[in-house]
């Protein structure tokens, strides 16, 4: 089972990771319009310029 | 020459030479929306960013200063058809978004915790009934611990700050056993795990924190959203005011008034500040400080109030009193009595922790004394009391209410109704009597033409587009009928007099008796205004009145349904009140109140034992609704008195009032449900936690069994 002794590290520093992404978009404003986010998509008003 | 629109008041310096600027946007129906709104305000000279938020209804402008003026803005955003208004967040609001950002942290921690502890945990379980080495086991506690421990730290302090708080006043919430709950759990788990123990309870602690950190962050949404919508709604009400600048006129918001300004205040307009009157003579309508619907004569020296709709002529005023400050004495000292007499209702959520953290302390202890005496060694008996702590720790109770909360108060948003306070559901579901103010809310707060049903079409839809091209408050009633919104070319207003034109060749004239060369003109009922209109020879007489809102009636006979006492208390005439009390088959009524006199009717009331709902829109109505036991306004009332509502309702019609009593009262049921959703959980965990039987995993599964439960059982506020 010695495997384990990386594998569970490896494990937990990805879901770190995940978890500063997270904080890191949250920072970033990214979850301060949530509705407007669902529908900016569909413009597609950069295609003019 | 045109008026300039005044609003650096709202511009913010942003850095770089920019300058910055929040506006609550009106209108806003769907995603395209947002492209034409930003690009109609991006091809504005000098505007360096647009960006609306489409969630909170609000866009952030930021532009070079000197390039361009808050003023073309508006007028940008009118042109593309939407309405919007400026608008300073309010201190409360950008707290409350911190702790916003601060809870989702908090969750994305304990979110992050609970999944990779639960991971090792089910690989603990499943090796205790295989071949897991106790060294493989050991390596696993320790790494839960390493995950648990920081993230209990970070995710759990909201909790611990409000337990602590408690403590501090000498008093006990539910965080108090929550907290007591995970510190021991963990404690407990460490101990345990450098005894090589078989069980740890990490998962256990962590799990709850990430339960009980879902609904805190959603009941702290859902209450953030309905505070920006009625904060948009505050902005897109405000007004602006003519303030003369030397000879000059210049248009400011009326949050930029300052006392000793002098302000032109023209016919049809809301007068905006208390002040007195320096030139001009007129009529003013005091219904929304009074509950009185008959004009007064105002002239100058005369003192009238921020509110008052000023019908006939212009009028020069000296602000006295601006904004917010502005309230006239009497109903000042009778608020400050009404909010301090006001015994706060007791919330569900407060009276449960309040018998059931002593119960489940005591529980826990009695586990400890009486495995002791049972001979128990004092290691076993405080690791079974420990885990009675932990499945008694209030997982589905704290979730109970809140999550009940956040449904409803969803499904009252799509009513129509805006919650100021937390608790008001509960308030709400409790009252027995309701009393409504007439003026403004069990009428409409515009005058409307009446009777137009007797009269000829074709020369009221003239007399309603000639209406159009006034801003009489009687000329605004009528032009509501008008069928095409198209005014007549030529109108001509005569100030004090009515609006004249050429309809096919022909004079018409819309207004006074005399204006339209009445002789004898109808002889006049309270509450009642007339207005003539005359074409050629064919003269009719239009009544304009305060009209019950459309589904006044209905509403009103439904919450006498409901076993509700419905009252009217107003301070307008009793001749003006009776006719409305029998239309709507309202039995008690009064009519010619002091605001004193309204509080002191429900005082008598609560006195009584009743639980009275108050609602009101005047000024006037303001300590009534501070002193009874919950209150609603509609949103078209008066600033302060919007302020001591506990919930706004919006529209013209009164069915919000009716929807908010039924909703409040389902939500109520299906708390008291949760509860016992809740004590029938402990009632069949707790004896096997005594008895020395849970193991992790069955406290992992009544823990989210029983928080499921609960949550699953809220959703069904949702129907009305």
């Amino acid at each position: 089972m010695n495997v384990l002794i990386y594998l569970v590290p490896m494990a937990l520093g990805l879901g770190l990771a995940g978890l500063f992404a997270f904080l890191w978009a949250l920072k970033s404003g990214q979850y301060s319009d949530v509705d407007g986010a669902a529908v900016r998509m569909l413009s597609d008003d950069d295609l003019e310029k | 020459m045109p008026e300039v629109l005044d609003l650096s008041l709202y511009a913010k310096p942003a850095g770089n030479g920019t300058l910055g600027m929040e506006l609550a946007v009106d209108g806003i129906a769907c995603g395209a929306c947002i492209a034409r709104i930003e690009g109609a305000v991006k091809r504005l000279p000098g505007v360096t960013e647009a960006r609306l938020n489409y969630t909170n209804r609000r866009l952030h402008v930021s532009w070079t200063d000197g390039a361009a003026e808050p003023a073309q803005i508006l007028q940008a955003l009118e042109d593309s058809g939407y309405h919007g208004h400026p608008f300073v967040p309010q201190r409360a609001e950008q707290a409350e978004a911190a702790e916003a950002r601060r809870l989702t942290r908090c969750l994305a921690v304990a979110g992050f915790a609970a999944m990779n502890i639960m991971l090792l945990s089910v690989s603990v379980w499943s090796g205790n009934v295989t071949d897991i080495t106790p060294e493989t086991r050991d390596f696993f506690h320790w790494a839960s611990a390493l995950i648990a421990l920081p993230a209990a730290a970070y995710a759990g302090r909201p909790f611990f700050t409000s337990a602590w708080r408690a403590i501090k006043s000498r008093a006990l919430n539910m965080d108090v056993p929550i907290s007591l709950g995970v510190i021991l759990a963990l404690g407990m788990s460490v101990v345990e795990t450098a005894n090589h123990a078989e069980h740890a309870y990490f998962d256990s602690a962590i799990m709850l924190l990430f339960f009980l950190l879902i609904g805190r962050t959603l009941d702290h949404a859902m209450r953030r959203k309905t505070r920006a919508i009625a904060g948009n709604l505050a902005a897109l009400k405000a007004e602006t005011a003519h303030r003369f600048a030397g000879d000059e006129l210049v248009s400011v918001p009326v949050a930029a008034l300052k006392a000793g300004d002098r302000l032109l205040v023209k016919p049809g307009e809301r007068v905006p500040a208390d002040g007195i009157v320096l030139g001009g003579n007129s009529q003013i309508d005091e219904s929304l400080i009074t509950g009185e619907t008959a004009r007064r004569k105002v002239t100058s020296g005369t003192t009238i109030y921020a509110g008052s709709m000023n019908y006939s002529g212009a009028l020069t005023l000296k602000v006295t009193a601006a904004g917010g400050a502005a309230l006239i004495d009497e109903i000042e000292k009778l608020l400050d009595k009404a909010a301090s007499a006001k015994s706060r209702a007791m919330r569900l959520a407060d009276r449960a922790s309040r018998i059931y953290a002593p119960l489940v302390h005591a529980t826990a202890a009695l586990t400890f004394v009486g495995w002791l005496a049972a001979g128990a060694t004092v290691h076993d008996a405080l690791v079974t009391a420990i885990a009675v702590l932990i499945i008694t720790c209030p997982c589905a109770l704290a979730l109970a209410i809140p999550a009940v909360q956040v449904v409803a108060s969803g499904a009252l948003f799509r009513a129509n109704v805006i919650l100021n306070t937390g608790d008001a559901i509960e308030r709400l579901a409790e009252v027995d009597t309701v009393i409504f103010d007439k003026t403004g809310t069990l009428t409409l707060p515009e005058p409307r033409a009446t009777g137009v049903a007797s009269l000829d079409p074709e020369l009221l839809q003239m007399a309603a587009r000639l209406a159009l091209s006034s801003r009489h408050p009687l000329a605004v009633a009528l032009a509501r009928e008008a069928q095409t919104r198209a005014p007549f070319d030529g109108a001509v207003e005569e100030p004090g007099q009515g609006v004249r034109a050429l309809v096919d060749r022909v004079d018409a004239r819309l207004g006074s008796a005399e204006f339209c060369g009445v002789v004898q003109p109808a002889a006049g009922e309270i509450g009642l205004s007339t207005i003539y209109f005359a074409r050629g020879a064919r003269v009719i007489a239009i009544a304009i009145s305060q009209t019950l809102r459309p589904d006044a009636v209905n509403v009103v006979k439904a919450l006498a349904h409901f076993g509700l006492d419905v009252r009217i208390l107003s301070g307008d005439r009793d001749e003006a009140v009776a006719p409305i009390a029998s239309a709507l088959g309202i039995a008690y009524w009064q009519g010619g109140l002091k605001p004193a006199d309204k509080i002191a009717l429900i005082e008598s009331l609560k006195a009584n034992g009743r639980r009275v709902l108050m609602v009101g829109d005047g000024l006037n109505d303001a300590p009534a609704l501070a002193a009874a036991h919950v209150s609603l306004s509609p949103i078209s009332a008066a600033d302060v008195t919007q302020a001591q509502a506990d919930a706004v309702f919006l529209g013209e019609r009164l069915k919000p009032v009716l929807d908010a009593v039924a909703i409040s009262r389902r939500a109520r049921g299906l708390m008291t449900e949760n509860l016992w959703l809740a004590v029938i959980y402990n009632a069949i965990a707790v004896p096997i936690a005594i008895a020395g039987a849970v193991t992790p995993l069955i406290a992992a599964l009544a823990m989210s069994g029983s928080s499921l439960l609960v949550t699953l059982n809220a959703l069904r506020a949702r129907r009305a």
